[in-house]
C-alpha cells in the first residue's frame, strides 16, 4: 500500500536518527572525555553530527523516489 | 549584516544618546530606573530593526521588481504594502505571470485567446472601415504577442484591400431608342403622308402606320379622280355647250354674211343692170322696183347680217371666257379639250373676219356702184331739167316722144344736144387737163384708204397668225405633256414593277422567316407533347413497380418476419441465459465485506462467456475484464470510501512535497500547512476546475464529497489530479479504484446488453 510508504519511511527515518543522535553523543562524550578535556563542545558536536547525519539520511530516503540513480541512468 | 549594521546603528544611537544627555532630554526620561532601560532599548532596537527590514524591502523592492515579485507571492498581504508605497506593480511581471498560467487547462486559456482574437478581428475590420484608428485593440490587449499583431495587420490590408461593388446600371437606353425611333417614325410618317402626291404611288409601308397613308392616297387619289372627271366632264359640258352655241351663232353670223354679200352682190348687180342696160320704161319701172326691192333686201340682209355678227361675237366672247377659266382650272385632261376648243374659236374668229371682209368689199363695190349710179341719176335728172326747162311740155320718158315734138323744139333741142355737146366737150376737156391730177388725189385717197384696208388686214392677218402660233404652241405642248406623260407612266410602271419584285422577294423572305419560326414552335411543342407523354408513361411505370416492390418487400418482409420470429425464440432463451449469468456476475460483486476483496469474478465470467460463445459483443466484454479482478476480486464501494478517508490525513500532510521541494525542512513546512490549513470536509466540485481548484486540500475535499454521494468515477478523476508526493500516496487507492470502476464499467454493460437484448427478443402483446 502506497500510504503506508511514508509511514514507513518516517519510522526508519526516526529509528535511524535516534540510533545516529545515540551514537554521536555517546561518542561525543567518549572523545570529550577522553582527549578534550570534558569539553561540552564535542559532545555538542557529536550528537549535531549524529542528527546531522541522520537528517540527510532521513532527506535522501524521502527524496529517493525522485532522483534518478546510476541504473536507471545506465538504462 | 544587516543585523550588525542595525546593531552598530543602534550602539552609536546609545552613546550619542549618552553623549547628548541637555540636549535630548526626552530621550533619556525614563519612567523607571535602569534596569528597564534595557527592555525598552531591547524593545526599541527590535522595532527598529522590524521597520529597517520593512524600509529596506520596499527600498530594494523598488528597485528590482522580481524581488518585488517574489516577496509579494511568498508574503501575503505584502503587495498592498507594497502598492501603498510604491504604487502599483510594473508590466514587466505580467508576461511571467501569463507564462505560469499557461500551465493551466489548456482548453479555457485557448478559449480565452480566440475569444480575444475574434474580438481584436471584429474591432480590426470596424476599425478599418470606419475612420477611427484601430489603437483600441492594442490598448486593451496589453500583452499581444507577434502573432497576433501579424494577423491583425493582414486582416487590416485585407479590409482596405475590398473594394465596395457597383451596382450595375439600369439599362434606360433601349427605351429611350425605342421611344425615339417611334417618335421618327411618326415623324416619318406625316411629312410622307404630306408629300404623296396624288400620281406616285407611294412606296410599300414599314411600318403598320403606313398602311393608312397608301390607303388614304388611294382614297385620295380615287377621289382626285373622280373630282377631275367632274371637272372634266362639266368643263366639257360647258366647252361643248358653249362652242355649239358659238358655232350656232357663228354659222348664222356667216349664213347672215353670206346672204348680205348675196343681197350686196345681186343689189349693185341689179343696180348695173339698171344702169347699163337700155330697156322699155315699163320694164325699167319694174328693174326699179327690183332695185330697191334688192336695196331693201340687201339692208335687211345687211341688218340681219350685223345683228348676227353681234351675236356671234358674243357667243364667242363667252366660249373665250370660258376656254380661259376652264384654263385656270389647270387640269390636264381638259387640256386638249380647251385647245380643241381654241381652234374652233380660231377657226370660227377667222371665217368669220373673212366673211366680213368679203362682204365690206362686196360693199365697197357696192359704194362705188352706187355712187356711179347717183352720178349717173343726177346727171340724168339734170338733163332731164334741162330738157323740161327747154321743152316744158316733154315728157320725161323722152324716148317715146318721137312723134310728138315739132321742128322747134327739135331744133332747140339740137341746138341744147350742141351746146350740151360743146360744153361736155370743154368738161372733158377741162376733165382731161385735170386728170392727172385727179388721178394724183384719187390715187392718194386710194393709197390711204389701201394702206388703212391693209393696216387692218396686216392686223387682223398678224393677230390671226398669232393665235395660230400660239394654238400651235399649246397644241405642240399639249403633246409634249402626254409625252411626258407617257413616259412618266412607263418610268412609275416600270419603278411599280421593280417594287412589286422586291416586295414579292421581302414577302418571300419572311415567308420562309415565319415558316421556320413555325415550325420550331411547332417541333418545340411536340417535343413537350412528347417528354411529357413520355414522362407520365414513366410515371406510370415507376408506380407500378413502386408497388410490385412495396408488395414484394412486404412478402419479403412477413417471411422474413416469420423467419425472425424462430430465429428470435432462440435468441430469446439465449438472451435469459446471458442475463442470468449476468446477473450472477453483478451478484458476486456485491458479496464483500467491509475491507476485504470480493471473491475472485473468474467463475461467474467462465459462466458469462459460456452463455454468449457465439456472441463476439459479449465475448469481448467478458474478456475485457481486468485480470486482477478475476484473480482476486475488487473492492467494494465502501471499503474503498473508508480507505479514503483514512489516507486522506496523509495526503494532507505531504501536500508541499513534490519534486523540487523534497527536503526534510519541506515536510516539516507541509505538516505545518496540514496542521494549519483548514478546509471543508467535503465541498461539492465545480463542473469545471480552474486553477485554483487544483489545490490537493480542495481536490480531497471535493473527493470526498463525491464519495460521500456515491460517484466513485468523479472521486478518482479528482484524486488523479493530484501531483508529487500526495499522488505517490494514493497511488494503490487509485488502483484499486480504477479496478473497481472499470469493473463495474465492464459488469453494467454486459448487464445493459443483456437487458437490451432481452428486451429486443421479448414480444409486445
Amino acid at each position: 500500500m502506497s500510504e503506508k510508504q511514508l509511514g514507513k519511511k518516517v519510522d526508519r527515518c526516526l529509528a535511524d536518527g535516534a540510533i545516529k543522535l545515540g551514537t554521536g553523543l555517546g561518542l561525543g562524550i567518549v572523545f570529550s572525555v577522553l582527549f578534550f578535556k570534558r569539553h561540552t563542545w564535542p559532545i555538542s558536536f557529536g550528537s549535531g553530527a549524529g542528527l546531522g547525519m541522520a537528517y540527510a539520511n532521513c532527506q535522501n530516503d524521502l527524496r529517493s523516489h525522485y532522483l534518478l540513480h546510476k541504473s536507471e541512468k545506465e538504462q | 549584516m544587516l543585523r550588525a549594521c542595525l546593531r552598530g546603528a543602534n550602539a552609536t544611537a546609545r552613546n550619542n544618546c549618552r553623549r547628548n544627555p541637555l540636549t535630548s532630554v526626552q530621550h533619556c526620561r525614563h519612567y523607571t530606573a535602569g534596569e528597564t532601560s534595557g527592555a525598552t532599548k531591547v524593545v526599541a532596537a527590535g522595532l527598529l530593526t522590524v521597520s529597517s527590514g520593512i524600509g529596506g524591502t520596499i527600498l530594494y523592492a523598488k528597485w528590482d521588481h522580481k524581488f518585488r515579485a517574489a516577496v509579494e507571492k511568498n508574503v501575503p498581504y505584502s503587495d498592498l504594502l507594497f502598492s501603498l508605497a510604491l504604487g502599483p506593480s510594473s508590466q514587466e511581471g505580467l508576461p511571467i505571470k501569463k507564462q505560469t498560467e499557461l500551465a493551466q487547462p489548456p482548453s479555457m486559456m485557448d478559449k480565452q485567446v480566440k475569444a480575444s482574437k475574434a474580438k481584436s478581428e471584429k474591432k480590426v475590420k470596424e476599425a478599418a472601415e470606419s475612420p477611427a484608428e484601430e489603437s483600441s485593440p492594442a490598448t486593451t490587449q496589453p500583452a499581444q504577442s507577434i502573432e497576433e499583431a501579424s494577423v491583425e495587420a493582414t486582416h487590416i490590408i485585407s479590409a482596405i484591400g475590398e473594394v465596395p461593388s457597383v451596382p450595375a446600371p439600369c439599362d434606360t437606353e433601349a427605351a429611350a431608342v425605342k421611344e425615339e425611333c417611334k417618335e421618327c417614325h411618326d415623324h416619318k410618317d406625316t411629312p410622307v403622308t404630306a408629300v404623296v402626291h396624288p400620281n406616285t404611288e407611294s412606296p410599300v409601308a414599314m411600318e403598320p402606320l403606313k398602311e393608312r397613308p397608301v390607303e388614304e392616297v388611294a382614297a385620295r387619289l380615287a377621289q382626285q379622280d373622280q373630282e377631275e372627271q367632274d371637272i372634266l366632264a362639266s368643263v366639257s359640258a360647258s366647252l361643248e355647250e358653249s362652242l355649239a352655241s358659238s358655232a350656232k351663232t357663228t354659222l348664222q353670223a356667216i349664213g347672215a354674211q353670206e346672204a348680205a354679200l348675196q343681197a350686196i352682190t345681186q343689189h349693185t348687180h341689179k343696180l348695173k343692170e339698171a344702169m347699163e342696160a337700155e330697156v322699155p320704161p315699163q320694164e325699167k319701172s319694174a328693174q326699179w322696183k327690183d332695185l330697191e326691192a334688192a336695196l331693201a333686201n340687201r339692208t335687211c340682209a345687211m341688218n340681219d347680217a350685223s345683228t348676227a355678227l353681234l351675236k356671234a361675237n358674243e357667243t364667242l366672247g363667252s366660249l373665250k371666257s370660258v376656254i380661259d377659266k376652264s384654263k385656270g382650272l389647270n387640269i390636264a385632261a381638259v387640256h386638249p379639250l380647251v385647245l380643241a376648243a381654241e381652234e374652233n374659236l380660231h377657226n370660227m374668229i377667222v371665217d368669220l373676219d373673212k366673211v366680213v371682209t368679203k362682204v365690206q368689199s362686196a360693199e365697197s363695190e357696192a359704194k362705188i356702184v352706187s355712187q356711179y349710179s347717183e352720178l349717173v341719176n343726177e346727171a340724168k335728172q339734170q338733163f332731164q331739167r334741162e330738157v323740161s326747162s327747154l321743152t316744158p311740155e316733154i315728157q320725161a320718158n323722152w324716148k317715146g316722144l318721137t312723134g310728138k315734138l315739132s321742128a322747134d323744139d327739135l331744133n332747140a333741142l339740137i341746138a341744147h344736144a350742141h351746146r350740151r355737146i360743146d360744153q361736155l366737150n370743154r368738161e372733158l376737156a377741162e376733165q382731161r387737163v385735170r386728170e392727172q391730177i385727179h388721178i394724183d388725189a384719187a390715187l392718194e385717197q386710194q393709197k390711204l384708204e389701201d394702206q388703212k384696208a391693209l393696216e387692218k388686214a396686216v392686223n387682223t392677218t398678224l393677230q390671226h397668225v398669232k393665235e395660230e402660233a400660239r394654238l400651235e404652241q399649246e397644241r405642240k405642248l399639249g403633246e409634249l405633256r402626254e409625252v411626258m406623260e407617257a413616259e412618266m407612266r412607263t418610268q412609275l410602271r416600270r419603278q411599280a414593277a421593280a417594287h412589286t419584285d422586291h416586295v414579292q422577294d421581302v414577302l418571300k423572305v419572311q415567308e420562309h422567316e415565319l415558316r421556320a419560326e413555325a415550325e420550331q414552335v411547332l417541333s418545340s411543342k411536340m417535343l413537350e407533347q412528347e417528354t411529357r407523354y413520355r414522362q407520365l408513361n414513366q410515371e406510370q411505370l415507376d408506380n407500378f413497380t413502386l408497388d410490385m416492390n412495396t408488395a414484394y418487400a412486404r412478402l419479403k418482409g412477413m417471411e422474413e418476419a416469420i423467419d425472425s420470429h424462430v430465429v428470435a425464440e432462440e435468441e430469446a432463451r439465449k438472451a435469459h441465459q446471458l442475463w442470468l449469468s449476468v446477473e450472477a456476475l453483478n451478484y458476486t460483486l456485491k458479496t464483500t465485506d467491509s475491507d476485504l476483496p470480493t471473491i475472485p469474478l473468474k467463475s461467474a465470467a467462465e459462466a458469462v462467456r459460456d452463455s454468449c460463445h457465439d456472441n463476439d459483443f459479449a465475448l469481448a466484454l467478458a474478456s475485457a475484464l481486468p485480470e486482477e479482478s478475476l484473480h482476486r476480486g475488487v473492492y467494494s464501494e465502501a471499503s474503498l470510501r473508508a480507505r479514503f478517508n483514512s489516507l486522506r490525513s496523509l495526503a494532507r500532510r505531504v501536500a508541499l512535497i513534490d519534486e523540487s521541494h523534497n527536503s526534510l525542512y519541506q515536510y516539516f513546512l507541509s505538516y505545518l500547512q496540514a496542521a494549519l490549513l483548514f478546509e471543508d470536509e467535503q465541498k461539492a466540485p465545480p463542473t469545471q476546475l480552474s486553477r485554483e481548484d487544483l489545490d490537493p486540500f480542495k481536490l480531497l475535499s471535493y473527493a470526498s464529497y463525491c464519495l460521500e454521494h456515491g460517484d466513485l468515477e468523479l472521486a478518482a478523476k479528482l484524486v488523479n489530479q493530484l501531483r508529487g508526493e500526495t499522488r505517490r500516496v494514493v497511488e494503490d487507492w487509485l488502483t484499486e479504484a480504477r479496478l473497481t470502476l472499470e469493473t463495474r464499467q465492464v459488469v453494467s454493460l454486459l448487464s445493459a446488453y443483456a437487458n437490451a437484448v432481452g428486451l429486443g427478443t421479448t414480444q409486445a402483446p
